[in-house]
């Protein structure tokens, strides 16, 4: 018989890390939340900027308070549910929106261990052995949230946008699945926090410049934006699956679509470009380390997060069927070609 | 055969993308470079409250009632503005001054009341032209807004010089006026 070892786990240690994880998740919450809200004004701006205007600039210097008077008009508005529509649905569907946008931030290393007296701190809410797994997975659970709402809203317009959704998302998810697949095969792992510790000496994005390439482009139809917006698109469709929604509940799911860009930007930049790796972090001295790395995770994100919103205001929406044949008859293919070269490389080394 | 009716005629075809077209890659990173280079670009944004944009000279803005150099109204409450007004934006209703009124009316005939429907008014300064008075002019100010349509009806209260503010109507041009301007 196998001698069970014996858990050396007292009190204090359970209490510390419970202390621990809630701040970390807090933190976590207030960052993205705050990032979600700045990315609002930051979307006004630059497509301001892009069309030689200035964007809003009356809200505090510069428009800096604009995202906080946005929050403040949209708890003031009323908050009005049709009388033909499903009452618990429709307040599920932008809470389930706001939560699958939440959710998929736990598994990301946010920057390297922190090292205490106490011994080293990882900077991550959980390091699942399958990360990748379920940040797939979370991901589309967003859909439901613009699902639900579509059709609990009873409206055309709405439903219309809840099925473009969900068939997008459906054939967008498997390049992105292939690509992603492709990619655990060159790392042999699952957790996040292994995949960037292994892209010390080289980014995946190297490795993998196709894979990445078609993860791109999936992200860009997971987060439903621009040239991916059919689900909203305001010329077609009034709006999309939140034409029936008014006050907070629209308040959230265009909330919820700025979150999901940058869970987005972060997972490009955490499993193609390194993480909080760069080239001289050996060299930073070690009180410094999480710091430094943390703000260089985070300018990686905010330049994919710039690249969404350069992105919407240069290139006009798909058609329909434009958008279906790109996922099926382009991206699909490119990523199995992806997966079998992949394969075949990491049987031969 | 008949002769085409324009010699200017051209086909024009779709032409066959070639694959690399077809990629749409290399368009959209042109184009973004396009948006990239607007980016920095100077912006033509007029901050309106604090700057105004520049306006012509002949600018027709919003109206004024007269006075003459001693401060009495010049309006007679003759009607030509409201004749030659082709907006029917003007309303007025005369009187007759009263002992002792001099120095308010100019002449013994005057305006009780001088509406100007500022909705209606298509600012063409056809009753300035009309004017035999010279009551009426067209001064460089812009209308304000406001969220209440009963706010541009202007009566005399709003129309009438002030005593104490009076409006020089010269930083205006008046091309097609032959008089001397007060």
């Amino acid at each position: 018989m196998i001698p069970i070892p014996k858990l050396k786990v007292t009190m204090p240690d359970i209490v510390l890390f419970i202390l621990q994880k809630s701040v970390f998740i807090t933190v976590f919450f207030a960052v993205t939340l705050g990032v979600a809200a700045y990315a609002t004004l930051a979307e006004r701006k630059f497509a301001a900027f892009f069309q030689d205007r200035i964007g809003p600039d009356r809200a505090g210097p510069f428009g800096l308070l604009q995202p906080l008077a946005d929050g403040v008009k949209f708890f003031f508005k009323e908050d009005f549910i049709p009388k033909q529509a499903d009452r618990f649905l429709f307040v599920l569907g932008p809470a389930l929106s706001m939560a699958a946008a939440c959710m998929s931030g736990a598994v990301i290393p946010w920057a390297s261990d922190w090292v205490t007296v106490a011994g080293r701190i990882p900077i991550q809410i959980a390091d699942l052995p399958i990360g990748v797994l379920y940040i797939f997975g979370v991901v589309s659970m967003g859909v439901y949230g613009i699902m639900i709402g579509g059709w609990a809203s009873n409206n055309k317009y709405s439903v219309l946008s809840a099925i473009r959704a969900s068939s997008q998302m459906v054939s967008y998810e498997l390049a992105m699945g292939l690509s992603l697949i492709a990619l655990v095969m060159t790392t042999g792992t699952m957790s996040i926090r292994d995949i960037v510790l292994q892209q010390e000496m080289a980014w995946n994005v190297l490795i993998q410049p196709l894979g990445f390439l078609i993860f791109m482009i999936c992200s860009f139809a997971e987060t439903n934006r621009t040239p991916f917006d059919l689900p909203e698109c305001e010329t077609e469709l009034i709006g999309g699956y939140h034409t029936e929604y008014s006050s907070m509940k629209l308040g959230f799911y265009l909330f919820a679509e700025y979150i999901n860009m940058f869970v987005a930007s972060t997972v490009m930049a955490t499993l193609f470009f390194g993480g909080y790796q760069f080239p001289f972090l050996s060299i930073i001295p070690t009180p410094w380390v999480s710091l430094v790395s943390f703000l260089v995770l985070f300018a990686k994100i905010f330049f994919f997060m710039f690249v969404f919103i350069w992105v919407r205001w240069t290139v006009p929406r798909f058609r329909y069927d434009q958008l279906m044949r790109l996922g099926w008859m382009v991206l699909l293919p490119l990523a199995i070609l992806n997966l079998a070269i992949t394969a075949i490389w990491v049987v031969l080394t | 055969m008949i002769a085409p009716l324009s010699t200017r005629r051209k086909l024009v075809g779709r032409p066959q993308m070639t694959w690399l077209e077809r990629l749409y890659l290399p368009a959209i990173f042109s184009g973004m470079l396009i948006t990239f280079r607007h980016f920095f670009r100077k912006k033509v944004t007029i901050k309106y409250p604090e700057q105004e944009r520049p306006r012509s000279p002949v600018y027709r803005g919003l109206h004024v009632l007269k006075r003459d150099e001693n401060g009495a109204e010049r309006c007679t409450a003759c009607g030509l503005c409201a004749v030659a007004c082709p907006a029917e934006a003007i309303t007025m209703e005369a009187g007759e001054r009263a002992q002792g009124e001099e120095t308010l009316y100019r002449e013994e005939k005057y305006a009780v009341t001088y509406d100007i429907n500022m909705l209606r008014c298509i600012f063409c300064g056809f009753c300035e032209e009309a004017c035999p008075k010279q009551a009426i002019y067209l001064t460089d100010r812009i209308l304000p807004s406001s969220r209440k349509r009963s706010d541009f009806i202007w009566g005399k209260d709003r129309l009438l010089e002030r005593h104490d503010a009076r409006i020089d109507v010269q930083t205006r041009h008046h091309y097609a006026k032959g008089d001397e301007v007060l």
